[in-house]
């Protein structure tokens, strides 16, 4: 109750509020795409590959978000060249490359002198969010529930069956990198919230919850944008009741939820999996 | 409209530098139900892919009914194997067969009423209107491969590319499919379907590719199908079907 009342009072925890539901939603809705796709690692990748650009951005004076973009995108090119280019695999490219753009990310900001921020933006700092940053969410949270709901068809199919999306003309490698930019978007609004680190939990662990529980794409994307907002609230309460990291409290709030699927989800639970078993052998007897 | 429904000049395919298909050229009339066989690693379904452009060729030049592959990609319907598909994937059977209806539909339209019903009539016509409400996974290998040749029907083609349909599909399902497959020729299609063994091709099929990388043979069932022929594609692995006893 006192938690309500002091949203009610306090101007950035309103702030906090809004700018976490609506990371929640597209971290839930995108996370669909990334876990069906099995490109939970590029999520966590690309999500690391933004700290170069943020910092650059920091020190050009602009805003974090161009930069951002810029360095993820540029990431995710460079992970598919190195893999079509040569015998090494996927997720190794994956991690050559990522690895090496949040290296270099931690040089640019420790020369820059700025520990206090490196914390925020590894950790997030979901209390401090600006008016400014929350119009920034909330245009790419627009920007990517339009896409998602434009180009869903062809989302649905280049996910679903790649090569019969290419038989038939789909430009399958620019939806690819059209998603990867729909990523880099998602992971700079997560930034204050749950910061660099956590974000690929908010993309994959409510929506992997949503895939335990429905047998229909659209279903899913709602449930795991649901999934998204319930763990955002419930992570807000505790990490300003007890003063505890934001990022945290979010990330163990959807990891949460995602045991009871795991555990009691109708159809794919594990409680009624085993009981299901146990019965079927009792009935053999 | 006659003529060559697929004429292949001169293909070549590799992979950073093993030759996977090495100079092809053939001509196949509309109206065909062809075979791609040949051994193990011979780059059957290489050549499928390359013949589509989904996987890009070194030299050679394709056309489809006398056109590029990209004027005519929304004509084609194409079947991939089984076991390139995510079947936990949350799409039901009557949702995987309306993507069928995809290529017709405008950027930003969703399928319409008529478009599921027209995913339905598909689903019947391959016997699997039961099962539309469920997952994909749920189903028996014979009964997912129905329902992507449903797919396939609704995409509306003139011509039918399959690759290894057979694969792990039981009798009743593999008969339903060719049932359908020569339906769709005798009603002026084209169908390609790669074939993993030899054992019913002469059935199936009324034209034959033997592929072992080159083309070694083309034609009809009776001219392809004969001991010498089959012999060159299958070199090594023949001497051993001789020893267990099994002749052709």
């Amino acid at each position: 109750m006192a938690f309500i009342e002091a949203v009610m009072q306090y101007g950035f925890l309103q702030k906090a509020l809004l700018t976490s539901v609506m990371v929640g939603i597209i971290c839930g809705v995108i996370g669909c795409f990334i876990i069906l796709r099995g490109m939970a690692l590029m999520g966590d990748a690309i999500s690391h590959a933004v700290l170069p650009g943020v910092a650059i951005s920091y020190m050009l004076g602009i805003n974090f978000f161009f930069g951002a973009v810029f360095s993820g995108v540029l990431t995710a090119i460079a992970i598919g060249f190195v893999s079509q280019n040569s015998r090494i695999k996927h997720d190794t490219s994956i991690g050559i490359m990522f690895t090496a753009a949040f290296a270099s990310g931690i040089i640019i900001i420790t020369m820059l002198k700025s520990s206090t921020d490196l914390y925020h933006i590894l950790f997030g700092n979901v209390l401090a969010v600006r008016s400014s940053d929350m119009w920034i969410t909330l245009g790419i949270s627009l920007i990517v529930i339009a896409a998602v709901y434009l180009f869903y068809k062809e989302l649905l199919v280049t996910s679903f069956d790649e090569t019969m999306a290419a038989a038939y003309g789909l430009p399958v490698r620019f939806i690819h990198y059209f998603l990867m930019t729909l990523l880099t978007m998602v992971t700079v609004a997560s930034l204050q919230t749950v910061g660099i680190v956590l974000v690929v939990a908010m993309l994959i662990t409510p929506a992997a919850a949503a895939y335990l529980l429905t047998e229909r794409l659209w279903v899913m994307i709602f449930l795991a944008a649901g999934i998204g907002v319930v763990s955002s609230i419930v992570g807000l309460y505790f990490s300003f009741t007890y003063n505890l990291a934001s990022g945290a409290t979010i990330v163990m709030a959807a990891t949460s939820i995602f045991v009871l699927v795991f555990l009691f989800s109708p159809k794919h639970g594990l409680v009624w999996k085993t009981l299901r078993v146990k019965k079927k052998r009792a009935s053999l007897v | 409209m006659k003529g060559p429904a697929i004429s292949i000049q001169d293909l070549h395919v590799s992979y950073y530098g093993n030759e996977a298909v090495k100079g092809v050229s053939l001509s196949v009339e509309t109206g065909n139900l062809v075979g791609i066989i040949g051994p193990n690693g011979a780059g059957k379904s290489t050549f499928l892919k390359a013949m589509l452009n989904l996987i890009p060729k070194d030299k050679g030049d394709v056309k489809v009914m006398g056109r590029t592959i990209k004027e005519v990609r929304k004509r084609i319907a194409y079947v991939p194997q089984r076991n390139d598909i995510d079947w936990d994937f949350p799409i039901t059977v009557l949702d995987a067969v309306l993507i069928g209806t995809y290529p017709h539909l405008k950027l930003f339209r969703r399928p319409k009423k008529k478009d599921k019903e027209w995913a339905m009539q598909c689903l019947q016509r391959v016997g699997m209107q039961d099962f539309s409400k469920r997952q994909i996974g749920e189903l028996s290998g014979g009964q997912q491969q129905r329902v992507f040749l449903a797919r396939a029907l609704a995409q509306q083609a003139d011509l039918f590319f399959l690759d290894e349909p057979f694969v792990g599909v039981d009798v009743s399902s593999e008969e339903t499919i060719v049932k359908i497959l020569k339906e769709l020729c005798r009603q002026g299609k084209t169908v390609i379907v790669v074939h993993h063994d030899l054992s019913k091709a002469n059935d199936y099929f009324n034209q034959l590719i033997l592929l072992n990388k080159e083309l070694i043979g083309f034609g009809t069932v009776e001219e392809v199908f004969k001991p010498e022929v089959i012999k060159k594609a299958y070199k090594g692995q023949f001497a051993f079907m001789n020893e267990i006893g099994v002749s052709l």
